[in-house]
């Protein structure tokens, strides 16, 4: 008796990939984006937006708006809010998965250093005149390097250290930071000195289809190889000798993690600049929705982080008549959220050092 | 059948292991006892490829499931997750589990008889039942040899009867081969085959237990003085130290 019970609830877990939290993030992000269209100092409705959208599909053949609206929401709002979307989703993913990999709550790209890395890759970039597929390129360099880096420093036979991974980070978070500055200081004081000190605050504005679609090509198949994966992270989450014991490949699973990060990083930089503390937010509050089974965090953790994104985006580009760089509110959000998280850890007996 | 061969393990340039050579037969039962840091560990993760030699070789054609000591896990993954994962080799780096994954589990929990854990959170088991499911998740990889690094060492009484039952069980109905370090000699003589005492990184005795095991021997692998202790009914014995605080 009791084992027929079992079988039902392991074969009903089975079933259970799409779970129904996707479908109603995956409802509140479709709804989000439209009424995010709608959002400016020009003033639209959802029902015009949906009408305009629309009609690229199906042509209407009455078409009730002006040029000009179709211009605002297809030109101007669309693609910075795509963009938001497509960042915050790869943010959150890369969060989730190095979490997993090194068995951490508190670890994203922000804190192992590919953030910064990448920045100075970009800012390296700006300062030659590089832009476009250029400075991705550039950008993904420095981010791989200094994930190689962290990587090794953290690494003694076989097995990584969370601590050594953390402090690692901050190693490379200040080298870079003072790379940077060294960068600005021979830039051009009234040219390229603001381009990068505003680019490095992070921001979506003036997002084209271009800059889209250069993220897209990079960031949609690094997250493609981070969700393919998402079993063997499981398993990883255990601890690196656990997984090898089992027979997961784990230095593969985990040079593709750590790479596919520093592609989604360096796709965040290129396009916006530099954007943190998504990655260490989401993921938490994804893991309290589905539980920490890669399978189903994986998909949650990127339908949340594009919401966040796009509603701290809106908040951005509105509540000031001059834009915030978003970079900055995600900071302001993303701090005491990991205070809070660690002090609740700490009380729960702190994290293991290896 | 496992051979080792004029095995040498260094950590740090210091040999831990030196000339081990042991052949171990389909089917048997092996304790390893030795004192803390005599290297233990290092001998079966040896044996399981989990640590590279500096010289030697062990051959075991079988698949080797492997059961690390006791231990917690970062996220709160159901006793489901946990022992799914077992099936690593099988899903494969780009795999997710399918129903047959979900049907060894199944029967693995079934032959440990706990069935009624899978949806429970692993974290929140009693460290026997733990110990139970870190079995299943070496036993659902179909692995034919179980290596174990003491399985008993942080359970009470009643879980190292449930514990050392179900190796017992693995090896007689399922014909598993199963080594496991432990510092009680009472588990080598409820259960194994043979023993193996590790005197040192180059000294070592291995052979059937009703042989090996002695109080001789354990003097010498503790450092300890050890008597036999017959049991009132007379029929069986164990081994106890003395302990001379007074």
């Amino acid at each position: 008796m009791s084992m027929v019970s079992t079988n039902e609830t392991i074969s009903r877990q089975h079933g259970r990939s799409a779970t129904p939290a996707v479908l109603v993030l995956f409802a509140v992000l479709v709804c989000l984006i439209l009424v995010s269209i709608t959002i400016g100092r020009y003033d639209l409705d959802v029902l015009k937006v949906i009408r305009i959208l629309a009609d690229n599909l199906i042509p209407a053949s009455n078409a009730d708006w002006t040029v000009l609206e179709e211009q605002v929401v297809e030109l101007v709002r669309l693609p910075r809010i795509l963009a938001a979307v497509l960042v915050g989703a790869g943010l959150a993913a890369s969060g989730a998965a190095l979490q997993g990999l090194f068995r951490n709550p508190l670890v994203d790209p922000n804190i192992i250093g590919v953030t910064s890395g990448a920045g100075f890759g970009g800012t390296l970039a700006i300062l030659s005149g590089v832009f476009g597929y250029g400075l991705l390129a550039i950008a993904f360099l420095f981010g791989l390097a200094s994930v190689m880096i962290v990587k090794v420093l953290a690494s003694s036979r076989g097995r990584t250290s969370v601590l050594a991974l953390v402090l690692a980070g901050v190693i490379i978070s200040a080298f870079f930071g003072s790379a940077i500055s060294i960068v600005k200081l021979l830039a051009d004081p009234h040219q390229k000195l603001p381009a990068i000190t505003y680019w490095l605050m992070g921001s979506l504005a003036s997002t084209n289809y271009e800059d889209l679609l250069l993220m897209a090509v990079v960031m949609v198949p690094a997250l493609a190889v981070i969700y393919l994966m998402r079993f063997q992270i499981n398993i990883i989450s255990l601890g690196e000798e656990k997984a090898r014991a089992l027979g997961s490949p784990v230095a593969t699973v985990q040079w593709a993690v750590l790479g596919a990060t520093a592609v989604i990083s360096a796709g965040v930089v290129a396009c916006c600049g530099i954007i943190g503390w998504v990655g260490l937010v989401i993921p938490h509050v994804a893991r309290a929705i589905s539980g920490p089974d890669h399978g189903r965090l994986l998909p949650v953790s990127i339908l949340l982080g594009a919401i966040y994104m796009l509603l701290v985006d809106n908040i951005a580009r509105t509540v000031t008549t001059a834009e915030i760089p978003v970079g900055i509110i995600t900071s302001l959000i993303g701090v005491p959220v990991f205070a809070v998280l660690l002090r609740r850890m700490q009380s729960r007996g702190g994290w293991k050092s290896d | 059948m496992i051979e080792v061969r004029d095995l040498l393990v260094e950590r740090g340039g210091r040999p831990i292991l030196e000339g081990y050579d042991l052949a171990i037969a389909n089917g048997s039962v092996v304790a390893i006892l030795g004192a803390n840091g005599i290297g233990k560990t290092s001998l079966i993760n040896t044996i399981a490829g989990l640590l590279k030699p500096s010289r030697g070789e062990v051959h075991c054609r079988a698949r080797i499931g492997y059961v690390p000591q006791l231990f917690d896990v970062a996220f709160d993954y159901s006793v489901t997750d946990i022992v799914l994962m077992g099936r690593a080799r099988q899903v494969g780096l780009f795999g997710t589990p399918q129903r047959r994954d979900y049907d060894a589990v199944h029967s693995q929990l079934s032959t440990l008889g706990i069935n009624h854990l899978a949806e429970r959170s692993f974290n929140a088991l009693s460290g026997g039942q733990r110990q139970l499911v870190i079995i299943a998740q070496a036993l659902v990889s179909e692995c034919q040899v179980l290596i174990l690094d003491e399985p008993c060492s942080a359970l009470d009484y009643h879980n190292q009867a449930v514990v050392i039952s179900v190796l017992d069980r693995l090896s007689r109905e399922h014909g598993m081969t199963v080594l496991f370090t432990t510092h009680s000699p009472q588990h080598a003589l409820e259960i194994a085959s043979d023993v193996l005492l590790m005197y040192d990184s180059n000294a070592f005795d291995f052979g059937p237990t009703a042989r090996t095991l002695s109080e001789e021997n354990l003097a010498r692998l503790y450092g300890v003085e050890v008597r036999k202790a017959v049991f009132d009914d007379d029929k069986s014995f164990t081994y106890a130290p003395v302990f001379r605080s007074r």
